[in-house]
């Protein structure tokens, strides 16, 4: 593989995990869609690209969902329930931001760590995406376990999901794929929908899944 | 003669999605009802042929072997008795306005829809696919444990939602992770996801990629296993949902998931060099059992009870399978034959006892061999049953467990029948304060048909006094493969 592929494909998949990084420390809600809406941008260019070198054109489709799906239906979508939810103030962070990023910083390492020595004989791209889709998604956990309000914790699996498609695509030729996203899609638009559909009904007083606990029949 | 089997897979699968589709065509509820166990019926039907059918040879996509025979009838066989337990619980709840006409509509076509996923989990031979279908099962599942859409019902709908698709998050990277491993020796393509492909090649691919695949596979259906410390959804989703989820969750989805970990377990035991499978369900397994046998004095909830005792028992499973070698695999097998349908027969009885009494409190609810005997003796055989006492089916199987633990590592053995004894006390400590006493609460006849709830039972106690030869020499050779 020449060197100028690899270090494309490199690059957007450092970027993302950097934009995952850029997650943590948003503290309101219309930056924090935002922000995700460049990292689905990110993986969309990321796909595109490994379309590109491993010359597999489904991977376009995949790459077109990202792009249309998840960097502008849903962020749209989010911006408008957030106005009509009118939630659009601070995100209480369960967990201070320092702590955040500290912990985030040794996720990071700890899938570096684990993935890099584990693939040592792999093909150095397919090892690096894995290594970094392992970094998103773990931060995309820690995203939905400091948040408390329900539409950041969406937004925080939604970034997990990002890195699973990264996985999914570095890995040459595993079928399935494009099926995948769309499961994933319609999997993600039922949790919007659900959001949603909680505010509309008019079940809860706020999406923040703190109060919800205060429903728990063990304290009936 | 292969023409002919290949369509009792085909049966399995198309079967529930057309009558999902009929089911959400049609608006009246009484005849969807009786769809509902006619399709659920003629799956069973379909399920059992292939005992006597030719098997297809595994395909890309599908395979039927003598591992996932044993899944399906059971699957299929609990799926059709809690549909027509279904039945009678949804007139109750149609006639207090709980739920509506329309709420019925969705509610049998998601049941339908739930059975095609488990069946296609089952019968799939590709890692992507079963995901797929593990996936679809569970996205149902939360549409109906949200469907009375009170504030408990979203909040438990919620919860399940998220925890179970960080769950399958995980078991989706470590797919990923089998997929990378076996490529550069099976080759790029479809042929490196297809289940009987990779069993065959498995000593060959990179044993820590694949050690690390099945961690994080491990965690992910493990999830949806209800394993401690990934249980959280688990009791929520069982007390708001409607009972007969509460029967399938607990009866058929924990036990969807179980299959997925087996399949790659036996992965894993095919190369030598991979951490061993064993140590880790082992842990996982007597942690769900002790944390949930604690659990079961401080509940009030009389389903989230019986939820935390599937915990328990999934516990006690998967250490079972975790022990690995015939007896132990033969025990876990049996044990999982006999909680599915012990644990939804006392779903049964406990959702026409919640009916009939108005409360799933279980401080409200006494003397239920006074006030209703059908019901309440149903109870006490359910949890006499349940907490392993002998001669029900469950005596046997723990047993087993605990002999083949005591003769292969003694020490395990100890923990492992503290929990027993455990959980054993606190299920007999609710049971004489439910089904004895002064009767208490609403003393209404109960409508119900109890042919399921008893049948079940039957079949549990049946198991317990004698198993038949053919069933033993079955359950041996599938414990056998099981390795």
């Amino acid at each position: 593989m020449s060197g100028i592929t690899f270090d494309i494909a490199h690059l957007l998949a450092g970027s993302l995990v950097l934009i995952s990084f850029m997650m943590l420390y948003q503290d309101r809600l219309f930056a924090l869609i935002n922000v995700f809406a460049l990292h689905a941008v990110v993986l969309a260019l990321s796909v595109a690209w490994q379309a590109y070198i491993q010359d597999a054109h489904h991977l376009y489709i995949t790459a077109a969902i990202a792009l249309v799906f998840k960097a502008i239906v849903i962020p749209v979508g989010l911006h408008r329930i957030i106005q009509r939810l009118g939630i659009h103030r601070d995100i209480e962070t369960a967990v201070g931001i320092g702590p955040t990023m500290l912990a985030g910083i040794g996720l990071v390492t700890l899938s570096m760590v684990l993935m890099l020595r584990v693939t040592p004989e792999a093909d150095p791209l397919a090892r690096e995406d894995l290594a970094f889709a392992l970094s998103i998604i773990l931060l995309g956990l820690l995203v939905m376990v400091t948040r408390r309000n329900a539409v950041s914790q969406v937004v925080g699996f939604m970034s997990l999901e990002n890195g699973l498609v990264l996985a999914a695509t570095g890995a040459k030729g595993m079928p399935l794929v494009v099926e995948i996203s769309v499961a994933f899609s319609i999997l993600i638009a039922f949790i919007v929908i659900g959001v949603f559909l909680f505010r509309i009904r008019e079940r809860f007083d706020t999406v923040d899944v703190g109060a919800l606990d205060d429903y728990r029949g063990e304290r009936r | 003669m292969s023409g002919f089997s290949f369509d009792a897979v085909a049966a399995i699968l198309f079967i529930p999605a057309g009558a999902a589709a009929i089911l959400a065509a049609f608006p009246n509820y009484r005849m969807t009802a009786i769809v509902n166990m006619i399709a659920s019926l003629l799956t069973l039907l379909a399920a059992l042929s292939l005992f006597v059918t030719d098997r297809p040879a595994p395909g890309q996509y599908l395979i039927v072997d003598d591992l996932n025979i044993v899944f399906i009838v059971l699957n299929t066989f609990v799926g059709f008795t809690t549909s027509v337990f279904s039945a009678s619980y949804i007139a109750h709840e149609l006639e207090t306005g709980r739920l509506t006409a329309p709420n019925l509509r969705f509610y049998h076509a998601m049941y339908q829809i739930m059975m095609f996923g488990m069946n296609l989990a089952f019968v799939s031979n590709n890692i992507g696919l079963m995901w797929v279908a593990v996936e679809l099962a569970t996205l149902t599942t939360v549409l109906m444990v949200g469907i009375y859409r009170t504030h408990e019902a979203l909040e438990a709908a919620w919860k399940y939602f998220i925890l179970g698709s960080v769950g399958i998050a995980l078991a989706l990277f470590g797919t990923i992770l089998v997929y990378m491993a076996a490529q550069p020796v099976v080759g790029e393509g479809t042929n490196a996801m297809v289940w009987s492909v990779l069993i065959e090649k498995a000593a060959h691919f990179d044993p820590a990629l694949l050690s690390v695949a099945f961690i994080f596979l491990l965690l992910g259906y493990g999830t949806k296993v209800g394993l401690a410390p990934l249980h959280a959804w688990l009791p929520d989703a069982h007390a708001e949902g409607p009972t007969p989820i509460s029967a399938v969750l607990s009866g058929l989805l924990l036990n969807v998931a179980l299959y997925a970990v087996l399949r790659f377990k036996l992965l894993l035991a095919a190369s030598p060099q991979a951490i061993g499978p064993g140590p880790l369900m082992v842990t996982m397994g007597l942690t769900s059992l002790i944390f949930a046998a604690f659990m079961l004095y401080r509940r009030r909830d009389i389903k989230r009870l019986f939820a935390y005792s599937s915990i328990e028992h999934m516990g006690i499973i998967v250490f079972a399978f975790g022990m690995g070698g015939p007896l132990a695999n033969f025990a876990g097998l049996l044990h999982m034959v006999m909680h599915s349908l012990t644990k939804s027969a006392i779903f049964f009885a406990v959702g026409h006892i919640a009916q009939v009494k108005g409360t799933q409190r279980i401080s409200e609810i006494r003397g239920l061999t006074e006030s209703h005997p059908g019901l309440g003796w149903a109870l006490v055989i359910g949890v006499v049953a349940i907490a392993g006492l002998p001669p029900l089916g469950i005596f046997m199987s723990e047993f087993l467990v605990v002999s083949s633990t005591f003769a292969r590592h003694p020490w395990l053995a100890i923990p492992l029948v503290l929990g027993l004894l455990i959980a054993f006390g606190a299920l007999l400590l609710r049971l004489t304060g439910l089904a004895f006493g002064e009767p208490r609460g609403g003393m209404a006849p109960v409508e119900a048909s109890y042919v399921p709830m008893y049948s079940h039972l039957a079949l549990v106690f049946a198991a317990g006094i004698y198993l038949p030869g053919p069933l033993v020499a079955w359950f041996q050779h599938v414990a056998g493969i099981l390795g």
